[in-house]
């Protein structure tokens, strides 16, 4: 298990003061001009070396993703922006680094716009997270009194300015050229790519979009080292991460765990374990909702990391562990998911905006019964005439639950058809 | 010059070219609803997509997708094949069933494409989705459930259009396009229809009117102003049912304004089928022997000096030919094809052309606009200002009436005052004109119109001379001629003869016999008594007032030639008979000569068209522009200070035709008069 | 709401708002004040109570925007109400993880105790009951957010004792309701012992 000592979220719980002065006590802020002194090439190689991969999801070796910001600028500015729009379901993490640590997403602000030769970042918090934008405000408020950011920032002779910009309302936001569009002040309708953000994202400018935790972590890496970072986690799959845990266990959490940590050890250690037992357990969402669902024989082994999950046909997306015990009516869990990605589909790909609400449909008659044994089949098959052919992958994560579910619960699914048939035959 | 293959064919492509403009350069179909030539990408609809070796195991749009070299594309692979199978389904799940009773029905793309892609049976057992209609205004109709959310519409309105109006609110299947309830406010708003893949956004005044395949289909030339857009005449028996535009790159692209999309209703009303001669006081019904009869006891013994001839607006060559040449033959001088009385230059033809060329407009990168409202004097020309100003880089400076034209400008001033000022150079936008690589201006008729139009016309000249718009290779001084026949009518010199007099003079008295061709847009009480003849197809001004009115044909009704403002020569095909008695207008003239005794040298167009190329070579040309020679002007007389005016008030009523357009009466109560209502 | 100018049919910013909608409009670039739309929205949403065509026309007309641009935008995200709401709106999340944890239940008190289905508010205008997707609290489902505030680890109890709070005014703080320490497992951490990591 990890130990305390080497937990980068020391305040993850929020027991302690969150301001400034508690951030600072905590190592914020601690020798920043210095590491920015070391160079934008040092400070990309470093978080390279780190092995530090994208923790909104796709999971995109985060140094390489810095490497394609241009390094002469052509006029242009560039732009750092933080993707703050958490929202798929089973995760909570963010929200926790935002209210209870803002000062680790400021410092790494920083020191990515430092890296990147970025003179802006604009934060992107979900609207619904009032409280947390507040709070995150409220620490860039004091780091620029402090002279942390803005100009001149922690006397490091670059000039960095941090904004924060709250959401209204759409999951769609979370992919990252539609929170651009929506930063932009349109609707959140993912971009036509290429061209790719680095060579014209916000405004037209090289812009490069990280998840808050990626940021978040960044300085703590660098005070630390790479090697301190890479030393945790199977190679490739390096670093800290936090977990959320969310469903049937007996005490729900978010926690800090070793990247590769066994998907059992961590629901066991941290949350109490399954409700009644992981005899108990049915089915495990390991990495948020657009990750395919997993059956309790895969969960008894797999290992929470990107390629132990990519294995077993799933993911580990934001790591957001949802738990399903034996009594959980996976077809219709996954049947709400099914209305969530419709409901939050931006309706300008003609997959997506029919394919989500004609498998919603669907998903709604499996879980009642009301279907044919046949429409399995089709229903998998019209997954797979969304998945791949929309301009995002909002298409795909309404796909891959659903082929999830067909993959490990077929029986379920046929079971309900035929129960209901019988019932209706005897009425 | 990225080079790829397309199914193993090898094709080389313009650098900067996507995916699908590869694919069509090796042969090959790629259906599609998004995308389009004339719009931005927005590459939603997925139907385009492809296979695309090397790269991921996904399709990839074609036409969002840069070509590049190496690329295997493979149209016809499992991949591509089931990507729009699959892109067609979802298109259709929700879309009705209801072709029957759908006007796109036989020219809709989904039709056309479901039948390649579509499967034979739905597998969609869920309830269709319902949409409510849209109020989009007189022109467009809407039946929003058929709609596929390309944004097409919205892209046209935004982009080629400059009216952002139209919008797709809410998210997800139920997004929505609209225009919150109001009419499309362009004169070119009835390109939406055209573009519209299916049939949610369809012809308004056209509706259950005709299938396709119903209609004989001829090629004409718009004369409602003067373009000279290429149209298509869709005709059923006697009837103009509609009117599309034609692509030509050179002069309308693929756009058509709405008046000259939408007021051939107005061919059906209030028209001369039958010749009149008045008799104390009345008009009275006669037949063409009765008229002619009228005619030649009026002119017997009469001074060719005291008879004149005006022509008004949409006269074809051909007729200005017949009848300049009768004129000549009865001694008359009196001749103008200018009822607006515009000043030109007719022996120098670059005077009076639009010289830079339409599509020339998209090469300069400083416009000096004078006295026009592009917007309602030719709404495509201003289309294409738009899409030059939209590429980035132009400068714009205006001296007359502000509009809303679609593009930022500098107004420089009202008028004359100012007009002078940058003539003398001191002016700052001449500093832009000289330092430009490609200055030019537009003068419209407005200011061209007015008693010191000689003097406008000269200083505008002027200030093309001495600030670099004369050149080699590039001449950007242009009158916006509005008349569809002015050009042509100069080009044949359809101009006071020796000793003759002009518009003006004829209309104060100077003769007190006059022949008008079509001429309505005059005002005729100064006249007196005057004998009028009235040749033309409406009984609008100038058949009110006249003495004998032979009945003419309209322009869909005659083979004719139009010289466009650039000096394109173009020819238009008869699409149905005019009505009644009505006969085409040389003909008319042709029979008159022999009435007369003074019979004209030709029996057949051909051998009139080829009076005509006799006349001035440029009409042996076809639809083709050459460069005009430039003659140095010496400044005439003073410019007063008032104000240029816009010689349009209403863009909808500006002919005979239109004026009798029920659909023209609904766009200026709707565009206009509830504007002014509601100030 | 008094110094605004607002009816149904009109609306404009009090004197204090017009300022921090100025302030909000140049955090973005010079000629990038479109960026400005969601957080003038949002302003003028807390004024007038809700996102009415006449706060969408006046956003538009203040950022020098075509309107349906504007329309797109108010109705393309869901924390924009499109029409009057109450004084509390509780927002239940019934998404998978909050579902798991009991929703449905949160749900029925909630109907139960407004008489209110989704979408739907009172007379008196007091409650204003919405579905909503996905909170992101999940391990601390199931969530109802109150306004701006989350309400977390209900349960049918709970949200009956919330309610009547509401109603009487007194709202709780916000927060879980249970004995928990925000995200950190009930009964006790299992992590961040050591006192030095605490600080």
């Amino acid at each position: 298990m990890l130990s305390d000592r080497d937990r980068i979220f020391t305040n993850l719980y929020g027991e302690h003061d969150w301001t400034l002065k508690g951030a600072r006590a905590r190592g914020d802020w601690d020798g920043t001009a210095d590491l920015i002194a070391k160079g934008r090439e040092w400070l990309v190689e470093e978080v390279k070396a780190s092995g530090l991969r994208g923790r909104g999801g796709a999971g995109f070796p985060t140094g390489l993703k810095w490497s394609f910001m241009p390094k002469q600028s052509d006029g242009r500015p560039a732009y750092l922006v933080v993707n703050a729009d958490e929202g798929e379901p089973g995760t909570c993490k963010d929200r926790d680094m935002m209210r209870w640590d803002p000062h680790k997403l400021v410092e790494g602000c920083l020191v990515a716009c430092a890296a990147m030769g970025a003179g802006a970042a604009y934060i992107y918090v979900r609207g619904e997270f009032y409280n947390e934008a507040r709070h995150l405000q409220h620490a860039i408020d004091e780091a620029y009194e402090a002279g942390l950011i803005g100009r001149n920032a922690c006397g490091s002779g670059i000039d960095c300015d941090i904004f924060v910009h709250r959401g209204a309302g759409a999951y769609i936001c979370g992919e990252e050229t539609a929170l651009i569009e929506s930063l932009e002040g349109k609707k959140g309708q993912p971009r036509l790519k290429p061209p790719f953000p680095a060579m014209a994202g916000l405004y037209g400018c090289p812009t490069t979009v990280n998840n808050v935790e990626t940021i978040a972590v960044v300085p703590t890496i660098l005070r630390r080292g790479a090697s301190w970072f890479s030393g945790f986690g199977r190679s490739n799959n390096t670093g800290t991460k936090v977990f959320c845990i969310s469903g049937h266990v007996d005490r729900p959490c978010n926690v800090e765990e070793a990247m590769s940590i066994p998907m059992r050890e961590l629901i066991e250690k941290h949350a109490g374990g399954v409700r009644g037992g992981w005899d108990n357990l049915k089915a495990v969402i390991p990495g948020g909702s657009s990750t395919p669902i997993l059956p309790k024989s895969i969960c008894d082994e797999v290992l929470m990391d990107f390629d132990a999950l990519r294995d077993v046909q799933s993911g580990l997306g934001t790591a957001a562990v949802i738990v399903m015990d034996r009594s959980t009516d996976v077809v219709r869990a996954i049947a709400r998911l099914a209305r969530f990605y419709a409901h939050e589909s931006c309706g300008q790909c003609t997959p997506c905006r029919e394919g989500t609400g004609w498998m919603m449909r669907v998903m709604e008659r499996m879980a009642s019964g009301r279907a044919r044994v046949e429409e399995i089949d089709m229903l998998l098959d019209v997954s797979k005439e969304i998945e791949g052919h929309t301009i995002c992958a909002h298409g795909d994560g309404s796909a891959w639950p659903i082929q999830g579910l067909i993959r490990h619960f077929r029986h379920e699914m046929e079971d309900r058809i035929l129960t209901h048939r019988t019932r209706a035959a005897a009425a | 010059m990225p080079k790829l293959t397309v199914d193993g064919i090898e094709v080389e492509v313009a650098p900067g070219s996507t995916v699908l403009q590869a694919i069509e350069a090796a042969g090959k179909e790629v259906p599609r609803f998004c995308y389009h030539e004339r719009l931005s990408i927005a590459g939603n609809c997925r139907m385009c997509l492809v296979e695309i070796r090397p790269g991921p195991p996904k399709p990839a749009a074609s036409c969002a997708m840069p070509a590049g070299d190496n690329m295997e594309v493979l149209t016809a692979s499992p991949m591509t094949q089931k990507a729009r199978k699959g892109v067609m389904e979802f298109l259709l799940i929700n879309h009705p069933l209801d072709c029957p009773i759908c006007d796109q029905g036989g020219e809709c793309d989904l039709q056309d494409q479901a039948l390649f892609y579509g499967a034979d049976t739905s597998r969609f057992e869920e309830n269709k989705r319902a949409v409510p209609d849209k109020d989009m205004g007189p022109l467009i109709k809407t039946t929003m459930t058929r709609c596929i959310h390309c944004t097409r519409c919205i892209r046209f309105a935004e982009e080629v259009a400059g009216v952002p109006t139209i919008g797709a609110i809410g998210r997800s299947e139920h997004l929505e396009i609209t225009t919150l309830e109001h009419a499309v406010a362009s004169e070119l708003s009835g390109n939406v229809i055209d573009l519209c893949p299916v049939g949610a956004l369809t012809s308004k005044p056209y509706a259950f009117n005709a299938r396709p395949w119903e209609l004989r289909k001829t090629e004409g030339i718009d004369v409602f102003d003067a373009l000279g857009a290429n149209i298509r005449i869709d005709s059923r028996g006697p009837e103009v049912l509609r009117i599309l535009p034609r692509l030509n790159e050179e002069v309308n692209e693929e756009w058509l304004g709405d008046k000259s999309r939408f007021a051939h209703d107005g061919l059906r009303r209030q028209r001369l089928d039958r010749p009149y001669v008045r008799r104390k006081g009345r008009l009275h019904s006669a037949s063409w022997g009765e008229a002619f009869a009228a005619i030649r006891s009026r002119l017997e013994g009469r001074s060719g000096l005291d008879i004149g001839a005006i022509v008004g607006d949409q006269a074809d060559a051909e007729a200005m030919m017949a009848l300049k040449d009768l004129m000549k033959a009865l001694g008359a001088p009196n001749l103008d094809c200018r009822q607006d009385g515009t000043a030109a230059i007719p022996s120098q033809r670059a005077s009076y052309l639009f010289n830079s060329t339409v599509q020339g407009i998209e090469e300069a990168d400083v416009l000096l606009l004078i006295g026009s409202n592009p917007r309602w004097e030719s709404p495509v020309l201003n289309a294409r200002i738009r899409k030059r100003w939209l590429a980035g880089g132009m400068q714009i400076g205006m001296i007359g009436e502000r509009h809303d034209l679609g593009y930022r400008y500098d107004h420089l001033g009202e008028g004359g005052q100012t007009l002078r000022g940058v003539a003398a150079g001191r002016n700052r936008f001449c500093a832009a004109l000289k330092s430009a690589s490609r200055p030019m201006l537009i003068l419209g008729t407005g200011p061209l119109s007015r008693p010191d139009g000689a003097a406008v016309l000269a200083a505008t000249q002027r200030i093309a001379e001495l600030n670099g718009l004369i050149r080699e290779d590039w001449n950007g001084f242009n009158v916006l001629n509005r008349a569809a026949s002015r050009v042509g009518g100069l080009d044949l010199g359809f101009v006071p003869g020796e000793g003759g007099t002009d518009t003006a003079g004829m209309l104060s008295g100077a003769v007190d016999t006059l022949f008008l061709l079509g001429a309505d847009e005059m005002d005729l009480s100064g006249l007196g008594d005057a004998f009028v003849i009235y040749q033309g197809h409406h009984g609008d001004a100038g058949a009110a007032r006249a003495d004998v009115i032979l009945p003419g044909a309209a322009y869909t009704e005659k083979s004719g030639t139009w010289v466009n403002l650039e000096g394109r020569v173009q020819r238009s095909e008869r699409a149905t008979f005019p009505p009644g008695e009505a006969r085409e207008d040389w003909a008319i003239l042709r029979a008159l000569s022999d009435v007369l005794e003074k019979p004209l040298a030709y029996d057949s167009l051909s051998a009139l068209r080829a009076r005509l190329g006799r006349t001035n070579p440029v009409f042996d040309t076809r639809d083709d522009v050459a460069p005009a020679q430039w003659h140095r002007t010496a400044p005439t007389g003073r410019i007063d200070d008032t104000p240029f005016a816009s010689p349009i008030s209403n863009y909808y009523m500006t002919d005979p035709i239109s004026r009798a357009s029920e659909t023209m009466a609904v766009c200026t109560e709707t565009f206009l008069a509830a504007e002014a209502r509601n100030g | 709401m008094s110094g605004g100018a607002e009816t149904a049919e009109s609306f404009a910013f009090t004197a204090d708002h017009l300022k921090t909608a100025k302030a909000v409009v140049a955090r973005y670039p010079e000629g990038r004040q479109q960026s400005a739309v969601m957080p003038l929205l949002d302003l003028a949403q807390r004024q007038l109570g809700w996102t009415s065509p006449a706060v969408i026309e006046y956003v538009a007309d203040f950022l020098g925007l075509p309107a349906i641009r504007v329309w797109e935008v108010a109705s393309f995200y869901t924390m924009y109400y499109r029409e009057r709401v109450g004084q509390y709106r509780l927002h239940v999340c019934t998404t998978t993880p909050c579902w798991l944890r009991g929703s449905d239940e949160v749900v029925r008190v909630c109907k139960e105790k407004t008489g209110l289905e989704f979408g739907e508010t009172d007379e008196k205008g007091l409650f204003t009951l919405l579905e909503v997707e996905c909170l992101g609290a999940c391990v601390n489902a199931p969530i109802l957010q109150v306004n701006d505030d989350y309400y977390e680890d209900l349960d049918a109890a709970r949200t009956a004792s919330l309610l009547d709070a509401l109603a009487e005014g007194r709202p709780p703080a916000a927060g879980t309701l249970r004995e928990r320490l925000n995200s950190a497992p009930e009964g006790g951490k299992t992590t961040l012992l050591e006192a030095d990591a605490r600080c």
